[in-house]
Parts: C-alpha cells; sequence; structure tokens
C-alpha cells in the first residue's frame, strides 16, 4: 500500500516538474506577452498543483497535508485573479496583442 | 447570527489545522482571534451573501471542481503539446461572447474559470459581455454557448 502511494506520489511530482518546465520554456518562447501569460498558466495550475498533490500523498493523512491542500486552494482561487488582473492592465495600457489573421494561420500584428 | 457562526467557525477551523498545537492557551487564543477577525471583517463590511457563499459549496467541490479538473488536464496537455511543437501552432485570438450568468457571483465564477484553463484568459468581464483572449482559434471558438457556461449558470442557479 505504501509502495502504491509512493509510486502515485512519485509520478505526481514528476508529471508537474515536467509541466513547470513546459510552462518555463513556452514563457521564453512565445511570440509576445498575452501568449506567455497563457504559458505561464500551465505552469502556475497544472504544475503547481500536481506537485502539491504529489507532496499531500507523502505526508499521507497529517496536518501537513491540509496545509499543502490550503496553498492549492490559494493558488486555485487567485492565480486566475492575478493573470486576470495583469493581462487587462497591458491591454488598458495599450499593448497590441499579437493576432493570428483568419485565412493563413500565421501571426500578424493586426489589433 | 448565522453569518457569525459560519464566519467563526470557518475562521476557527482555520486556527486549528494551521497550529496543530491544542494546548488551552493556545485553542483560547484562536477563539479571541477569530472573533477579533470577525469583528474587523464586519466593520469593514466584507461579510455579505457574496464573499461567504456556502451555499454553494456542496455543489462546488463535489460536481464542479472534478469537471473543472479534467479541462484543466486536457487543456493544459493541449497548450504543453503546442509549446513543445517546433512550429509553435498557435493562432492568439480575442474573442467576445455573452455569458448567461446574471449575478456578480456568477460571473466571477465564469471568468475565473476561463483564466484557470490553459490557453484561455478572460480580459474584460462585464455583465453581458466576456472579452476573452485564447492561444487558439479553435479554443476562442468553443468559448461562447460552451459547457462551461452552462454549468456556472446551473451552479449560480442554486444561489
Amino acid at each position: 500500500m505504501s509502495l502504491l502511494v509512493d509510486i502515485a506520489s512519485a509520478l505526481c511530482l514528476i508529471a508537474g516538474a515536467f509541466f513547470c518546465l513546459v510552462g518555463a520554456w513556452g514563457l521564453l518562447r512565445m511570440p509576445d506577452f498575452y501568449t506567455r501569460v497563457h504559458a505561464a498558466s500551465v505552469l502556475e495550475t497544472l504544475g503547481a498543483d500536481l506537485i502539491l498533490l504529489g507532496l499531500a500523498l507523502q505526508a499521507g493523512l497529517t496536518l501537513v497535508a491540509v496545509k499543502l491542500l490550503m496553498i492549492g486552494l490559494l493558488i486555485f482561487f487567485a492565480s486566475p485573479t492575478a493573470s486576470h488582473a495583469l493581462v487587462r492592465a497591458a491591454l488598458l495600457s495599450g499593448i497590441k496583442p499579437l493576432l493570428a489573421t483568419a485565412d493563413s494561420g500565421e501571426a500578424s500584428s493586426k489589433p | 447570527m448565522q453569518s457569525f457562526l459560519g464566519v467563526f467557525s470557518l475562521l476557527f477551523a482555520f486556527w486549528l489545522l494551521l497550529s496543530g498545537m491544542y494546548v488551552p492557551f493556545l485553542v483560547t487564543a484562536g477563539v479571541g482571534c477569530s472573533v477579533f477577525v470577525y469583528w474587523l471583517a464586519r466593520r469593514m463590511g466584507l461579510i455579505d451573501r457574496e464573499s461567504f457563499p456556502f451555499r454553494l459549496a456542496g455543489r462546488a467541490v463535489f460536481s464542479y471542481w472534478p469537471w473543472l479538473g479534467g479541462e484543466i488536464l486536457k487543456s493544459g496537455w493541449d497548450v504543453s503539446r503546442r509549446i513543445l511543437d517546433p512550429r509553435l501552432p498557435i493562432s492568439p485570438t480575442l474573442v467576445e461572447f455573452v455569458p448567461t450568468q446574471k449575478t456578480d457571483l456568477g460571473l466571477v465564477i465564469h471568468a475565473n474559470s476561463i483564466t484557470l484553463t490553459p490557453g484561455t484568459i478572460s480580459v474584460e468581464v462585464e455583465p453581458g459581455r466576456f472579452l476573452v483572449h485564447a492561444l487558439t482559434a479553435e479554443g476562442a471558438a468553443g468559448l461562447a454557448g460552451s459547457e462551461m457556461d452552462r454549468r456556472c449558470t446551473e451552479l449560480e442557479g442554486r444561489g
């Protein structure tokens, strides 16, 4: 049983680390501000939550697991609000999003 | 009174779970702090129907969150694949649509769910108008009248 929990926890941690790396890679690779925020959202939802879940499995039914769950809840409510505020502020201050044109699918700077 | 009991039990449970040391002095201090924080929050006008939507909790935790978790996993995987693809197949799109929620709480739940799902971010949120930035044109096309929209309205209807 404890071996199964260890395996599940390791899988969660590895998957979480993988999504964090992908998110960071996307953050570097995306062409403009708004698309970078999309890459960061992979990192903050899947990456952070999977790592927290993996750690909670390691902690078992203890207060530590409850605290990890609370951190998860905080991220769950706070991170979309923060992303929304960030993107809205960027749009209001006049950063033009890079948009794909309907026909070619290529990214262009048409507003 | 009912709101006092609800908020107080929440704060006190939070104290007990974070503290983990159950000696009389600390538990009493916890009661004192919970009452004090409740008093502060009430003075600041933070306590109303909207800031403590306890009545939605059961439905949200057992029905909406698991579904949302599945959606996050699906779209997170999709965005990850696009990031790792050497051709970077993205088609960023701004899209406006009309959400069906009527209350502020319902609109916030919908907007936060959109942002929480990788690949879509809500930019402007007003009653009757959402402006959403999507990483792909397909993601943008699926927003209006989506399953998420339907589920949020259903959740809101319980309130």
